[in-house]
């Protein structure tokens, strides 16, 4: 059995090149959005907007810039599929199309999926989405084809500044600590990293080094299995079937089940 | 985003629209009108037996076509057994961690159920020339054996697809537990009032259509409790209907909630053309709550 494997994005070193991007359509044979029309954004120099079925990464530009554009700093960032340790479109997905892989991944397996789109509301990063070719939930599968071949990623082996770096989850996790301390030693003290310990979802296998609160990259705070409410939320409604049966037997109770004439329109 | 009041503000809308919420309605009615017919049957006079009949005349033919939205709505529906039957090794699909899953075999399993209830209906309205069916319903041993399983089954469709809700990572519908109640009662409520409608329309006259109005009005308040209950549960992601949702929703509780309690307890002179005006109203505003709910939180 190989070791789990993954991803660690260090966001400072991200150029905004989109070559993982490119890549990951590239390798994944991915359509183009409207039929390859160009789409502009319009308020950012990002196009691609979001992570969906056609685009399983996605370069963001957080752009922060004061009113007056005098002072201002770009954050970059390649987001992708988190390949959660406990992941929620696995968790809910009710034909047993997503699987975990032997390397600790996740994949939709595409020919199995029936386009539900639990997994979609799942997914607390928002990753999955329908592709509009295949009609069916898709997303990052960490290149599951080049890594049986014992390839590495098409997105990390196209970085230029690797931003992006593969490699087993223990290895990433040692060097991404070493690479908070340097830059702590450097005077950035914000840095840090998100979801490489247990405490998120069990670990992502996809974790980040970032220099702001995760809100600013457009990442939760705080996310969460979907099933966390599945025991109270079905307490409550049984409650709420109690409360409805017993208004029921009230209302009808005096009536009794004696026979008599049955009524007839 | 910066400011979002919950993590499920980082999630993406699953495009559940239209077909969903007439399914999610539809599906009410079904598993409510089987529920309150079994009550009915079990704890009301052999008289009122034709008003719990109507009940079952909904139930079946309401679950038949939730049974059908359900697969036209996937992206694949030809895909639809995948759900049932492991498509990779042929073996049954079930996840009882999953409430879209238990979903799918509580329909199917509900589906029977009706079925036979429905079967038994028309063999006592001598509508099938079968008269042993009759002993598929209450108060034989297998009519109250199947009619318990059965209305259980009901009570599961009509609440699981509030738990279903909560069971994602998505705004609102996963920022509180409390869906899955506010649905059964909302089912209860507008499956008396279908059932109200019925008997209304076919002219049928029995004291425990008074009852059943009275339990409306019960459930109603309940209703409009539970969702009085689910606001506060939100917090601070109640916000989210500071908007035209916000207003469609009060408009769902004045039209489906305290109008057809006025109309109950202020006009009880009129009391046939109220029953058909609260009941209309009941059911628009338990429509309308669906829409609120799901497309309130498909816009975030």
């Amino acid at each position: 059995m190989p070791e789990p494997m993954g991803f660690y994005t260090d966001t400072t070193v991200c150029i905004g090149c989109k070559a993982c991007e490119v890549a990951c359509k590239e390798w994944n044979q991915l359509p183009s959005t409207n039929g390859g029309v160009n789409t502009l954004s319009g308020d950012s120099y990002d196009n691609t907007r979001r992570l969906d079925g056609m685009h399983w990464r996605h370069v963001k530009f957080i752009e922060q810039f004061s009113e007056d554009r005098k002072d201002g700093r770009w954050l970059l960032m390649s987001d992708v599929c988190k390949h959660c340790v406990h992941a929620a479109c696995l968790e809910v997905c009710p034909t047993g199309a997503i699987i975990r892989t032997e390397f600790d991944t996740v994949v939709i397996q595409s020919n199995t999926c029936n386009g539900c789109r639990d997994c979609i509301g799942a997914c607390p990063f928002g990753v999955i989405d329908i592709n509009p070719v295949s009609q069916t939930a898709q997303k990052c599968t960490l290149c599951y084809d080049r890594m049986q071949g014992g390839l590495e990623p098409a997105c990390s082996k196209a970085c230029p500044t690797k931003s992006i770096q593969f490699g087993t989850i223990r290895e990433l996790r040692d060097r991404a600590q070493k690479r908070v301390e340097q830059l702590h030693q450097t005077g950035e003290t914000r840095a840090y990293l998100y979801g490489a310990d247990e405490k998120m979802l069990g670990g992502l296998n996809s974790f980040y080094l970032l220099v702001d609160k995760p809100e600013v990259y457009g990442l939760p705070p705080d996310p969460k299995m979907p099933t966390r409410n599945l025991l109270p939320g079905s307490v409550y409604a049984v409650l709420g079937a109690i409360a409805v049966g017993l208004a029921g037997i009230f209302n009808f109770r005096n009536r009794g089940a004696a026979p008599g004439p049955e009524a007839r329109p | 985003m910066i400011d979002a009041p919950s993590s499920t503000w980082f999630t993406a809308p699953t495009h559940w629209g239209w077909l969903i919420v007439l399914y999610f309605f539809i599906g009410g009615l079904a598993g409510g009108s089987y529920f309150l017919a079994v009550l009915i049957d079990l704890f009301g006079r052999r008289e009122d037996r034709a008003l719990a009949r109507i009940g079952y005349y909904i139930a079946f033919p309401a679950i038949a076509l939730s049974g059908l939205l359900l697969p036209v709505d996937l992206t694949r529906p030809l895909r639809f057994w995948h759900m049932v039957i492991e498509s990779n090794t042929y073996r049954p699909m079930f996840k009882y961690w999953s409430p879209m899953s238990l979903g799918v075999w509580a329909l199917l399993i509900f589906g029977f159920f009706s079925f036979l209830s429905f079967l038994a209906a028309l063999a006592e309205d001598g509508r099938i020339d079968r008269p042993q069916l009759r002993a598929l319903r209450p108060p034989g041993a297998l009519g109250t054996v199947l009619a318990m399983m059965g209305g259980t089954a009901g009570f599961y469709i009509a609440g699981y697809t509030g738990v279903l809700l909560a069971v994602t990572n998505r705004p609102i519908w996963s920022d509180t537990p409390l869906l899955g109640m506010l649905f059964v009662a909302s089912a209860a409520s507008t499956s008396a009032a279908s059932i109200m409608l019925l008997a209304h329309r076919s002219g049928l006259t029995t004291p425990a259509l008074d009852d059943l109005h009275r339990m409306d009005d019960w459930v109603t308040i309940l209703e409009l409790l539970f969702l009085i209950a689910v606001v506060i549960s939100l917090g601070p992601v109640a916000k989210a209907w500071l908007s035209a949702w916000g207003v469609l929703l009060l408009l769902a509780v004045v039209v489906g909630m305290i109008a057809p309690l006025v109309l109950s307890w202020r006009a009880r002179q009129l009391r046939h053309w109220n029953v058909v005006t609260s009941a209309v109203l009941v059911l628009l505003g338990g429509f309308l709550l669906r829409v609120v709910i799901i497309f309130s939180s498909e816009a975030i």
